[in-house]
């Protein structure tokens, strides 16, 4: 699946969720989707800097895919980590690049987020196209 | 000066509620937002509000030096300001009282002018480890400047000081005791009297960090004993950007300057500049003239309410506030202090406390997650991340009681 296509059926399955809790309960189960973190990435080197909450953040180069473990010691975070990595793991570093940050505002997460949540998640969508073109780079 | 009504004891909550427009008007959202976030800082009644608003609309001149009669005015009333906080800590004299930025930078001030001159290689610095992070930088970059130590006065596992280990703390290279009065986190007051009255015995002075403790207790600085005090004017219902310094006019006049500016000065030439009398010499630059004009009005407006009538609602509403935690599984309240303040810092067993925070939000409860500046104590009670629940004047039973049952809420959605 396209990550644009992952975006659009974000957005139909948050969309058809009628309240706050369900909408939160939705983000939280993406969670489960994360594969378990190796425990030699949880160190400060894999910290992703602007988080409120721990996030960690892994990326390495496999067959020109960008491949990713991540994750957060709060289950809300680590649901919106579960999100970004359903729209950035296993895709080439142009398709990382190519996805605009507009996203967060197509699946209405920002009228969901305060200023500091949104932010955090800026700062992981930074970090994972920050990762993106330091691989374009080496291949290039 | 400002038409407000009057809340004349007996205290009547619901009078002062309406006083906050913040606290009274519905959000944005169309529902109430419950505020328990006060410890970090308090909303405005309107009296202080107007107060500003008329000083910037009707009365704004710089002070001092002015001929005109405008910045005569505003010098009364920045002068008048001083006299109303001299008269609210109890200090013998208005030129006691120094207006600084904040708490923050009264101990700076402290730490830097004070401190450089008093504090040499291998002295000692005695805190606590219940400090804010602005009761331990400053000191830690003067022992730094200096080659000097900090000393830590323990806290017990009920969020009490170890009182009996003071003693031993003490040394003759001890120079100051710096001590909060009531702790940000646990809302433990201590008993600030008796460690000011160790340190004396000994000819350490001694400073206080009275953030946390001004809009809750009666300070007298006479009767404390303290050589500095230091607060803030927006927890007290006032405006940000403005605080106090309080030091005994002794030790104030022995002190260097803290920046170098104007009205800090006596005469200037390129070859020496001299140096004006305490407070003066300390407030260099034009002031925050609103801003403390609006402190003494907040000031104003805080002492219309009987302070023991107010201590004893406050104490009220902490222990709805502490029951309706404890009855919570799984939820840990840091510190049973005896002697408290409405704060209460706890964490819950599997819910992260950034979590709780977001969905507290969600339903409209204002708390504060993460570690509230006193990362040494939050450490010491072996937790990371916590949420604080504070109160206020206004805060009320309902309050309470929406944030235990959106808590409640928000627990059963992280399991």
């Amino acid at each position: 699946m396209s990550n644009q296509r992952v975006i659009d059926q974000l957005q139909l399955d948050l969309e058809s969720l009628p309240d706050w809790e369900d909408r939160y309960a939705y983000i939280i189960s993406l969670a489960d989707r994360l594969a378990p973190f190796p425990e030699k990435y949880r160190t400060d080197t894999f910290l992703v800097k602007g988080c409120q909450s721990r996030v960690w953040l892994h990326a390495e180069i496999n067959s020109g895919l960008v491949t990713m473990d991540a994750d957060s010691e709060a289950l809300i975070v680590k649901g919106l980590v579960g999100m970004l990595m359903m729209i950035f793991n296993n895709r080439t570093p142009e398709e990382i690049l190519q996805t605009t940050d507009g996203f967060i505002e197509v699946l209405g997460l920002s009228k969901h987020l305060s200023q500091n949540r949104s932010s955090g998640l800026a700062s992981m969508i930074k970090q994972i196209k920050l990762f993106a073109i330091a691989f374009m780079a080496q291949h290039a | 000066m400002s038409d407000t009504q009057t809340i004349a004891p007996p205290f009547d909550i619901e009078v002062l509620r309406n006083e906050f427009p913040n606290i009274s008007d519905t959000a944005a959202s169309g529902r109430p937002i419950v505020y328990l976030d006060t410890a970090a800082t308090a909303h405005k009644p309107l009296q202080v509000i107007n107060r500003i608003s008329e000083f910037y609309s009707k009365q704004n001149s710089n002070v001092h030096r002015g001929v005109h009669t405008l910045s005569a005015q505003a010098t009364a009333y920045y002068e008048e300001s001083r006299k109303e906080v001299q008269s609210f800590l109890h200090a013998e004299s208005a030129d006691e009282i120094v207006f600084t930025k904040g708490t923050t930078e009264s101990v700076n001030l402290v730490a830097y002018t004070w401190g450089e001159r008093n504090v040499g290689a291998g002295d000692e610095i005695l805190l606590t480890e219940m400090e804010h992070h602005a009761n331990i930088v400053p000191w830690q970059m003067l022992c730094e400047r200096k080659s000097a130590t900090i000393k830590i006065i323990p806290v017990l596992d009920n969020g009490e000081l170890d009182m009996d280990a003071i003693d031993s703390l003490i040394s003759e290279k001890t120079k100051i005791v710096a001590v909060t009065h009531v702790s940000n986190t646990l809302g433990t007051i201590n008993d600030i009297a008796t460690i000011c009255d160790k340190a004396r015995r000994h000819g350490i002075v001694s400073f206080v960090d009275g953030a946390q403790a001004v809009m809750h207790l009666e300070v007298d600085v006479q009767k404390i004993g303290c050589d500095f005090y230091a607060f803030s004017a927006h927890k007290l219902y006032g405006p940000t950007g403005v605080g106090i310094l309080y030091g005994r006019k002794a030790l104030l006049e022995s002190m260097p300057p803290f920046m170098g500016g104007g009205a800090m000065i006596d005469t200037v030439t390129f070859q020496k500049t001299t140096y004006a009398n305490a407070p003066g010499r300390f407030e260099a630059g034009t002031p925050n003239i609103a801003g403390i004009i609006g402190m003494a009005e907040a000031i104003r407006w805080f002492r219309k309410i009987d302070v023991n009538q107010l201590a004893a609602y406050e104490a009220n509403c902490t222990s709805i506030l502490l029951d309706t935690l404890r009855s919570i599984d799984n939820i840990t309240v840091l510190g049973a202090a005896e002697h408290r303040i409405g704060i209460a810092t706890f964490v819950a067993d599997g819910a992260h406390a950034h979590d709780i925070g977001i969905l507290l939000d969600e339903q409209g409860i204002a708390v504060r997650t993460g570690h509230h500046c006193t990362m040494p104590l939050l450490q010491r009670f072996g937790v990371q991340q916590t949420v604080r629940a504070s109160l206020g004047a206004y805060s009320n039973q309902a309050d309470v009681e929406a944030f235990g049952n959106a808590l409640q809420k928000s627990l059963r959605m992280l399991q």
